[in-house]
């Protein structure tokens, strides 16, 4: 069955190790609908989170071609457990004076909030999951959305401490 | 110049090591050096050029250190793949920045897809030019990411020595493959105490070596309960040294062997259990017996669409169980039921501690039946000199026991079914890309590998034409390569399937207008030879024999002769065209 996972990968923190990541991913087919990069609670290792779609034999031959790239420390699909999965966006709404509160309506409901007020336009800072994100999104629309920008999945798995 | 003067001594090795080892503050090149003769590299293979002056100015007058000088980089980096084939050490190639970098290219892909251990060193431009499109410049590691096991870019002299230990170990271990150590140019004259690491911390590389023993149990199990059990045993099988291991195996447990074309020098093919190679050229023993297995047990194969034909249909009714050390390839092709990830000797020797036979005395006399109704057969003419008489010949007279390096297409296929092969690592042959122009120059790398061994280079009159210009060196160096070139003036492969597939819609085979190959082989100092009949063929096929030497012969043959038996794309491995193998 086809499903959506996020699947984080600790790699050594060397130059081109997203290149090798990104290009296994091309030429072996899988998808790539976002990715991230950080630094991790190790030093001289990276953690990317990778959002994927595919079947379980997907899966299993993206873990272990993964593992494959000598720089790929570890590699975790976090959906197999309960996890948090958060991205933020900033989206740049035309809100004309007369518009605002309706904005700060729906700003405040999600949590969200304006980080910059132009003349005509607000920038709203929103974080959560994806989800809420393009809920987010499809309630701004009607005002215009003049510019979006999307951070991608960043996730941990909830409760225990992993080493 | 003679060949032995190219490859380095190993009697004062250790006097060599002493002083290889001192502390003294000494260039990137001279690093490089010194690191290639503690891997314990004999003769590395390149091509000098602008990004490389340093490293080619360490060499002068270095008497240890010894290089060919090959005509091609893509010469270059067959001849250190055959050499590494059939020794099984890494083979080492060098090439300047830009296009002799990219010449490399083809030589890499061959390597990563048939798992050889190479380790290819390229120029580049100084670090200060990277990225601004300078002179001879090209993103070598970024073109190679997709056909490198891993590959290296070194910006600081003080990493050099480690990175190049780093670069043996990964190519040589676990699946094999080619590395790449890219050295910007300045890079290779910055001075730095030479410092050569005791030891290799990978932390995120650690190969599987030892199997676990629970899947190894269960696979034992399979087999005592099989009744029609089959080896599919693959070039892992000569990679991992394993050739004595498995025929403990094959010999504890009865179960018939079929070797892939890679696999092929794994196993003798004329034991009794060898059923020889399977697929789309295989015999219709291997494939009958593989879509008829109840267990099929892959060991250091991968399942090649070369093998399994159209996998919606192979091996229908086997459990599948799979020996390997890339944990990758368990499961890609085929599910798999009893996933033995580890080294291929380590899993056979663990195996062979318990192994029993299994219930396969009915289906061996079956097997047996069916090799003695279906050998790989051929019309033979009494007129024309038939490629497949060649290559018998040439297996009878050196007894299977010569290194064996072949070409792609028709010549290749026939090697593959009509060379008795005898000996691990006989068999060195482009079988996962299938290149051109491999065939030739990889003879060359074996010959400096095993000075003193017979080694014959089948190839076609297309792909001899793609490296010929390593004539040369066989020349000048007295490489004693005999050149085999299986001339039917045609791209014969092509035009096997555009007659059988294309409806004989003959489209740009012709290979007229190729030179005359013994001249060819006389311009540059190597014997020429030529046979259009069977007799002249054993004659000149002695002479060159007994020829000191390299050289060429050129064996006229038909133009129509086709590879029998043949399964088409998208067939099953049971729908074989046999052809005039019937």
């Amino acid at each position: 069955m086809i499903m959506r996972h996020v699947i984080s990968i600790l790699v050594n923190d060397q130059p081109g190790v997203l290149q090798r990541v990104a290009g296994l991913f091309g030429r072996r087919g899988f998808n790539i609908e976002s990715i991230t990069v950080g630094s991790s609670e190790e030093p001289g290792l990276s953690r990317m989170v990778i959002v994927t779609t595919g079947d379980d034999k997907t899966m299993e031959q993206i873990s272990k071609q993964l593992y494959k790239l000598i720089d790929v420390a570890k590699v975790i699909d976090l959906s197999m457990n309960p996890m948090v999965a958060r991205e933020l966006a900033l989206i740049r709404v035309g809100a004309e004076p007369s518009e605002r509160p309706e904005i700060l309506g729906v700003v405040e409901t999600f949590r969200a909030s304006v980080v910059d007020i132009g003349p005509n336009t607000l920038v709203v800072q929103v974080v959560g999951d994806s989800d809420k994100i393009d809920a987010m999104v499809e309630l701004l629309k009607p005002y215009g959305i003049k510019e979006l920008t999307r951070t991608g999945v960043t996730a941990m798995t909830r409760g225990m401490t992993r080493k | 110049m003679s060949i032995q003067s190219v490859v380095a001594e190993s009697k004062s090795r250790e006097e060599l090591h002493a002083r290889l080892m001192q502390p003294d503050e000494i260039t990137g090149s001279e690093i490089l050096l010194r690191t290639l003769l503690l891997e314990g590299v004999e003769c590395v293979f390149g091509y000098p050029g602008g990004a490389v002056l340093y490293i080619y100015d360490a060499m002068h007058n270095n008497p240890d250190f010894k290089h060919l000088l090959t005509r091609h980089e893509q010469g270059a980096i067959h001849a250190a793949d055959g050499y590494a084939r059939s020794s099984g050490k890494v083979g080492v190639c060098i090439a300047t920045s830009g296009p002799g970098a990219t010449n490399l290219v083809t030589g890499i892909a061959t390597a990563y897809m048939d798992s050889v251990p190479l380790v290819c060193i390229t120029g580049n431009v100084a670090t200060s030019l990277i990225g601004t499109d300078a002179f001879q410049e090209a993103d070598i590691i970024g073109i190679t990411m997709p056909i490198t096991k891993h590959s290296f870019l070194v910006r600081d002299v003080k990493d050099l020595a480690r990175t190049i230990r780093e670069a043996f170990h990964i190519a040589n271990t676990g699946r094999k493959g080619p590395v790449l150590i890219d050295i910007p140019k300045d890079v290779s004259n910055h001075l730095a105490k030479f410092e050569y690491p005791e030891t290799i911390d990978l932390p995120t590389y650690k190969p599987t070596i030892h199997p676990n023993k629970l899947q190894v149990e269960r696979l034992l199990a399979a087999i005592e309960e099989a009744e029609r059990p089959v080896i599919l045993a693959g070039g892992g099988v000569v990679y991992a040294d394993a050739a004595n291991e498995l025929m403990e195996f094959v010999e504890a447990t009865r179960i018939p062997v079929t070797t892939t074309l890679l696999g092929l020098s794994g196993f003798p093919s004329a034991h009794e259990l060898s059923m020889g190679m399977p697929g789309m050229h295989g015999t219709k023993t291997a494939n009958y017996a593989l879509q008829n297995a109840d267990l099929l047990i892959s060991i250091g194969a991968r399942f090649d669409d070369r093998v399994t034909m159209k996998l919606d249909g192979f091996a229908p009714n086997a459990k599948i169980a799979h020996i390997d050390v890339d944990p990758a390839e368990i499961g890609k092709n085929v599910p798999t039921a009893i996933p033995v990830v580890g080294d291929v000797k380590e899993a056979l020797k663990l195996a062979n501690v318990k192994a029993k036979p299994a219930q396969s005395a009915e289906w061996l006399e079956q097997i047996q039946q069916m090799k003695e109704q279906y050998p790989f057969r051929y019309k033979d003419s009494d007129e024309e000199l038939k490629p497949q008489y060649v290559i018998e010949m040439i297996s009878e007279t050196t007894n299977g026991e010569a290194f064996v390096t072949t070409d792609v297409g028709q010549h290749q296929m026939w090697a593959a079914q009509y060379y008795k092969f005898k000996n691990p690592r006989s068999i060195i042959t482009s079988g996962g890309l299938g290149t051109m122009g491999f065939g030739f120059p990889s003879a060359i790398g074996v010959q400096m590998a095993h000075p003193d061994k017979l080694v014959v280079s089948i190839n076609g009159d297309g792909g001899i034409q793609m490296c010929s210009q390593e004539l040369a060196i066989c020349a000048i160096n007295n490489i004693p390569v005999k050149i085999v070139v299986i001339n039917n003036q045609v791209l014969g492969m092509v035009r096997q399937w555009q007659e059988l597939i294309y409806d004989s819609r003959y489209s740009h085979i012709d290979l007229e207008g190729s030179p005359d190959f013994v001249k060819l082989a006389e311009a540059y100092g190597v014997k020429g030879l030529r046979a259009t009949t069977k007799a002249e063929a054993q004659a000149v096929w002695q002479e060159a024999l007994n020829h000191q030497g390299p050289v060429l012969i050129d064996f006229v043959v038909p133009r129509m002769e086709n590879v029998y038996p043949m399964v088409a794309q998208g067939s099953t491995l049971d729908q074989m065209i046999m052809g005039d193998s019937e």
